[in-house]
C-alpha cells in the first residue's frame, strides 16, 4: 500500500506544528522521518492516525483521498501505530492485550481467548517474535512489550506501520532486534514510517529519509549520507557529532572504589566486588547494557543504596555510611539517569529547581529564610550561561523540552564546588543540539581537573566521551580498557566475555 | 492516589468560586422543596402561579436572609452590639476551622494526606486542658503554658504519624483515620478517670478551665470572640512564610511534588515526614486550645466538634493557600453561625448548611461538572509534541 501525505498543515494557536508537509511512503520500504524533538514529527503522525484533524492538506492511501475522524478509522484503513509510550494494559496477558478493541467471540458472546492465542502465536512465529500469548504484559521486558504493540498493529491488518520513536526505551540489543523486525516487515511488503532522531538507526534501516525541522520538510536525504550531514540538516546548522576534546591530562586518582558489593532489598546481589579509580581530569565511562548494576553503582556512590560493603573514597574520605546530603557536601555532582523522575521537580520553577539541593545553605538561605533575591540573580545568570531556552526563570520545569530540562540539572550540579561529577546517561532522549552542549560541559568539567564518572548505554557515547571505559556486566566490572578499543570487543565485553 | 489528591487540590480559583455559588443555588432549591408553603402553592401553580413564585421567593430569600443575619450583620435588631454580634460569632467559629485547615494544608502541600485533624485537635485540647484545669498560676504564665502544651500535644500526635510513615512506610491516610478513633476513645476514657473527670461529676466531663488559662476576650464580654482570632491570623502569616519563604517549606514542597528528586537532592525524607506532620499536628493542636481555652471551657469528647473534617474542606476550598484558607475558614464559620438563626427564624433545618458544605466539596472535586454548568471552556489538555 502506498501512503501519501500532501500539504499537511496543523496549527496549535499561533504555533504551526506542521507547515505544508509532504511525505510518500511505499509498501516494502522503510521511510525515516528524521527531526529533532519538537520538530513536529509526532504531530504529523497523530494527524495521520486521526488523533488530530489537519487544518490543511490531505491524506491519500493508494492515491485515494481518505479522511480519518479517529484512530478507529485509521486502523480500519490499514494504518497501525507503535507508540513511544505503549498503549498496553500491564495486568492483561499478551493475547488479551492484542485483541483489546476487537475481541473475537464464540457462541453466546463469550470471549474466544483460544482464537486470540492462536492468532498471536501465528504472527509471532511468522516474524520470529518469540512471544508467549499467556505472559502478563507488565512482567515482560520493555523490548518484548514493544513487540506486543507491533503484533497488535499487525493483527489489525496494518499495511502501513508507524513507529514513533520506538528505540527511546530500548537497550542496544533490543534496538538491534527491532531493526531486524522492521526489515522483515518491510520485506513482507509493509510500508514503514520510522520516526526518530537517532542517526545511527536511520542509517541502518532507512530506504528513504525525510528531514523535518520546525514543522517544515527541509529535504530528502540519501541513506548513504554521513551522520554529520544528516545532523546538520536536522539542526539547520553545521554540527559536529564527534566530541571535541583534548588528550586527557590525568592527575592523581582522587576517587577510588574498592571491593564494593551491594544487595537490593530482595537480597539479590546487584554489585559484585567493584574496583575502579578515576583520576583528576579524566572521564571514566561505565559502559554496559542497562540493568547490569550501573544504577546501583551510582546510588551507592551518592549514599542511596542500603546494603553495601567495601569502600568508596573521594579525596581520601570514605563515602559509604554517609547520607546523600553528606556526600553532596563533599563535592559530588550527580546527574541522575531519569531527570524528570529524580533530577527535577516538574511543578517547580527553573529557579526553584536550580537550588533544589542547596535550598538550606548559603547563598540561598539565611537562617530559615530563603533568599529569593539571590536565587533570582543566580537563576538569571545560569539561564544565560547554560542557554536554557524558556519563558524565563519562573517557567515550570515541566514546560521545558528534555534538552533544556537536562541543562537545568547540569547548571545546578556544575554550579557547586565539585570534587567529582557522576552523570548517568546524561544525553538520554536529547536532541542533537543538546547532546553537543551536554558533552561540551562534561569535557569542560574534566578539563578543570575534576574526575568524571559517566554511565553510558550507547557505545558511541562511551567511546567518544570516555578517556577510559569500564564495562559492566551483571554487577561486575568485566574490564577497564582504553577508549579506542574496537566496538566489537566492547560489544563482547558488554555480553560478559572477557577481552 | 497521590495524583488524584493533587488534582482535587488544584482547582482553578474560578472553579472554586463557582463551586460555592452552585452549592448555594442547590441549597436554595432544597430549601424551596422543603418549604410547606411552596409545596402547598405548587398544587395550584397553573391556576395562580403568582402564589407559587411568591412562596418560592419567600422561602429562599427568607432562609438566606436569615443566614446572612446570623453570620454577618443583623439589621433587624436594635443596638450596635446586637447588630454586629453575628460577624463576631462567625469569627469565633472560623478560628478552630481555619487553624486546623492551615495545618492540613502544610501536610497536603508536602504530599501527606493527613486526615487526622480531629484527633490532633483533641490531643491539643487534652494537653491544654490538663494544664489549664490542674495548675494554679498567674495568667502570664498559665495561659502561655497551656497553649504551648496544646501545641505540643497536637505536634506529638501528628509527629507519631510521620514517624510511622518514615520508619515503616505505613500509609498516613489509614493511620490518621485510626488515630482519630484512638484520640476520641482515649479522651472518653480519661474523662471517666480522676485524671480528667471533674470531681463528683457523673458524666464524662472535666472541671472548668481556670480563668488564668483562658484566651482573653478581645471585644469585651458581649462577644465570644477571643484572642484565638489573633493566633489564627498569626498562623496564616506563619504558614505563608513557612511554605513560600522558608527553607524547610521549600523542602516540604519538593517532597510533596517529587519525593524521588527530593531524595536525590539530599533531603532527609524520613525526618521531613516527621517534621511536616509535627507542624501540621501543632496547628490542629492550637485549634484545640482555642476550643478548650476559648470557646468551650470544659473538656468533653465533643471538644473537636466536626472542625477536624470541616478543615479538610476548608483546605480544599482555600486551595492549600493560607490566605485562601482564611477566606474559606471564615465562610465556613459564617455557615455555622448563620445556620442557627436560619433554623430559629425560618424553620429551615440546620442540615441544609451541611448539604451546602458537602456540595462545595462535590463541585470542587468534579470541576467538569462546574464547567459544564457555567459553560466554561474545558480545561486545557496537554498536547503531545
Amino acid at each position: 500500500m502506498k501512503l501519501e501525505l500532501r500539504g499537511i498543515t496543523k496549527r496549535f494557536g499561533a504555533l504551526i506544528a506542521n507547515d505544508n508537509v509532504n511525505l510518500v511512503a511505499n509498501g516494502g520500504q522503510i521511510h525515516c522521518l528524521l527531526g529533532e524533538n519538537g520538530a513536529g514529527k509526532s504531530t504529523l503522525m497523530n494527524v495521520l492516525y486521526g488523533l488530530y484533524q489537519a487544518d490543511g492538506g490531505e491524506i491519500l492511501l493508494d492515491d485515494k483521498v481518505v479522511k480519518f475522524a479517529g484512530p478507529g478509522d485509521a486502523m480500519a484503513a490499514g494504518i497501525g501505530m507503535v507508540h513511544q509510550h505503549f498503549m498496553l494494559i500491564p495486568v492483561f496477558t499478551v493475547a488479551e492485550n492484542v485483541i483489546l478493541g476487537h475481541e473475537p467471540t464464540k457462541f453466546g458472546g463469550l470471549l474466544d481467548l483460544n482464537a486470540a492465542r492462536a492468532k498471536v502465536r501465528e504472527v509471532s512465529d511468522r516474524f520470529g517474535f518469540d512471544l508467549d500469548p499467556d505472559a502478563i504484559v507488565g512482567e515482560l521486558p520493555v523490548g518484548v512489550q514493544q513487540r506486543v504493540e507491533i503484533i497488535k498493529a499487525l493483527i489489525g491488518d496494518a499495511k502501513v506501520l508507524v513507529f514513533d520513536e520506538p528505540t527511546a526505551v530500548l537497550t542496544p540489543q533490543e534496538t538491534d532486534e527491532l531493526m531486524v523486525i522492521m526489515k522483515q516487515l518491510r520485506d513482507a511488503g509493509t510500508a514503514i514510517v520510522f520516526i526518530t532522531h537517532k542517526l545511527r538507526e536511520v542509517k541502518e534501516v532507512a530506504d528513504k529519509i525525510t528531514v523535518i525541522r520546525l514543522g517544515k520538510v527541509v529535504g530528502e536525504a540519501d541513506p548513504s549520507s554521513t551522520a554529520n550531514e544528516l545532523a546538520s540538516m536536522m539542526v539547520g546548522r553545521a554540527v559536529d557529532l564527534d566530541v571535541e576534546k583534548a588528550v586527557a591530562k590525568p592527575g592523581k586518582a582522587s576517587f577510588k572504589v574498592a571491593g564494593l558489593s551491594s544487595w537490593n532489598t530482595a537480597g539479590t546481589q546487584v554489585l559484585d566486588d567493584i574496583n575502579l579509580e578515576v583520576h583528576e581530569g579524566e572521564i571514566l565511562v561505565i559502559a554496559g547494557v542497562q540493568g547490569n548494576g550501573q544504577t546501583e553503582l551510582t546510588e551507592a556512590i551518592i549514599g542511596m543504596h542500603g546494603r553495601t560493603i567495601g569502600s568508596i573514597q573521594l579525596d581520601g574520605k570514605e563515602l559509604i555510611g554517609k547520607n546523600v546530603k553528606q556526600v553532596l557536601d563533599l563535592g559530588v555532582g550527580f546527574v541522575p539517569e531519569d531527570r524528570t523522575e529524580d533530577g527535577l521537580v516538574a511543578e517547580f520553577t527553573i529557579a526553584e529547581n536550580l537550588m533544589l539541593d542547596r535550598s538550606d545553605r548559603k547563598p540561598f538561605a539565611k537562617g530559615l529564610n530563603l533568599q529569593l533575591g539571590v536565587l533570582k540573580k543566580f537563576a538569571e545568570e545560569k539561564l544565560k550561561q547554560f542557554d536554557i531556552r524558556s519563558q524565563g526563570i519562573e517557567s515550570k520545569a515541566s514546560q521545558l523540552s528534555g534538552g533544556n530540562q537536562q541543562k537545568v540539572v547540569l547548571a545546578r550540579e556544575l554550579s557547586r564546588e565539585l570534587r567529582l561529577l557522576v552523570a548517568s546517561q546524561p544525553t538520554r532522549g536529547l536532541d542533537v543540539g543538546s547532546i553537543e552542549f551536554v558533552h561540551e560541559q562534561i569535557v569542560a568539567t574534566r578539563d578543570s581537573g575534576i574526575p568524571v564518572l559517566i554511565v553510558a548505554t550507547e557505545l558511541d557515547e562511551a567511546t567518544q566521551l570516555g578517556d577510559r571505559i569500564a564495562v559492566m556486566y551483571r554487577g561486575k566490572i568485566v574490564g577497564i580498557v582504553p577508549a579506542d578499543t574496537p566496538r566489537a570487543i566492547l560489544g563482547q565485553m558488554m555480553a560478559g566475555i572477557h577481552a | 492516589m497521590n495524583k488524584l489528591v493533587r488534582e482535587i487540590f488544584s482547582p482553578s480559583t474560578l472553579v472554586t468560586v463557582l463551586a460555592v455559588v452552585a452549592s448555594f443555588i442547590f441549597g436554595g432549591i432544597l430549601i424551596a422543596f422543603a418549604n410547606e408553603e411552596v409545596q402547598a402553592s405548587a398544587s395550584y401553580v397553573f391556576a395562580r402561579p403568582g402564589d407559587f413564585f411568591m412562596a418560592l421567593w419567600n422561602a429562599v430569600f427568607g432562609a438566606y436572609d436569615a443566614l446572612f443575619r446570623g453570620s454577618v450583620f443583623n439589621y433587624k435588631l436594635d443596638g450596635v452590639f446586637a447588630m454586629v454580634k453575628p460577624i463576631t460569632e462567625t469569627l469565633a467559629y472560623a478560628t478552630p476551622i481555619t487553624l486546623s485547615g492551615l495545618g492540613l494544608a502544610v501536610a497536603f502541600r508536602s504530599g501527606l494526606f493527613n486526615i487526622g485533624a480531629p484527633g490532633q485537635i483533641m490531643f491539643g485540647a487534652m494537653f491544654a486542658g490538663w494544664f489549664a484545669i490542674n495548675l494554679e498560676l498567674p495568667f502570664y504564665l498559665h495561659f502561655p503554658l497551656a497553649v504551648i502544651a496544646g501545641i505540643v500535644g497536637g505536634a506529638l500526635f501528628g509527629a507519631l504519624v510521620g514517624f510511622l510513615r518514615a520508619a515503616t512506610g505505613a500509609n498516613e491516610v489509614i493511620v490518621t483515620i485510626m488515630f482519630n478513633y484512638i484520640a476520641v476513645l482515649l479522651l472518653g476514657y480519661l474523662l471517666k478517670t480522676p485524671f480528667l473527670q471533674a470531681p463528683g461529676a457523673v458524666n464524662p466531663i472535666s472541671a472548668a478551665v481556670k480563668d488564668s488559662a483562658k484566651y482573653p476576650l478581645i471585644f469585651g464580654e458581649q462577644f465570644r470572640v477571643h484572642a484565638g482570632l489573633i493566633a489564627m491570623l498569626l498562623a496564616v502569616v506563619f504558614v505563608w512564610w513557612l511554605l513560600n519563604r522558608s527553607t524547610i517549606g521549600f523542602q516540604f514542597r519538593a517532597l510533596g511534588h517529587n519525593p524521588n528528586a527530593a531524595k536525590v537532592a539530599g533531603i532527609n525524607i524520613g525526618l521531613t515526614y516527621v517534621l511536616v506532620m509535627a507542624i501540621s499536628g501543632a496547628l490542629s493542636g492550637l485549634a484545640g486550645t482555642t476550643q478548650i481555652l476559648g470557646t468551650e471551657k470544659f473538656l468533653t469528647t465533643g471538644v473537636a466538634a466536626s472542625y477536624g473534617f470541616d478543615a479538610i474542606t476548608v483546605a480544599l476550598l482555600g486551595r492549600n493557600n493560607p490566605w485562601g484558607i482564611l477566606v474559606a475558614g471564615i465562610l465556613f464559620g459564617g455557615l455555622r453561625a448563620g445556620a442557627v438563626t436560619m433554623q430559629a427564624s425560618q424553620g429551615v433545618p440546620i442540615d441544609i448548611v451541611l448539604v451546602v458544605q458537602s456540595m462545595i466539596v462535590l463541585f470542587i472535586a468534579a470541576p467538569p461538572l462546574v464547567r459544564a454548568m457555567f459553560r466554561l471552556k474545558p480545561a486545557k489538555i496537554g498536547v503531545a509534541k
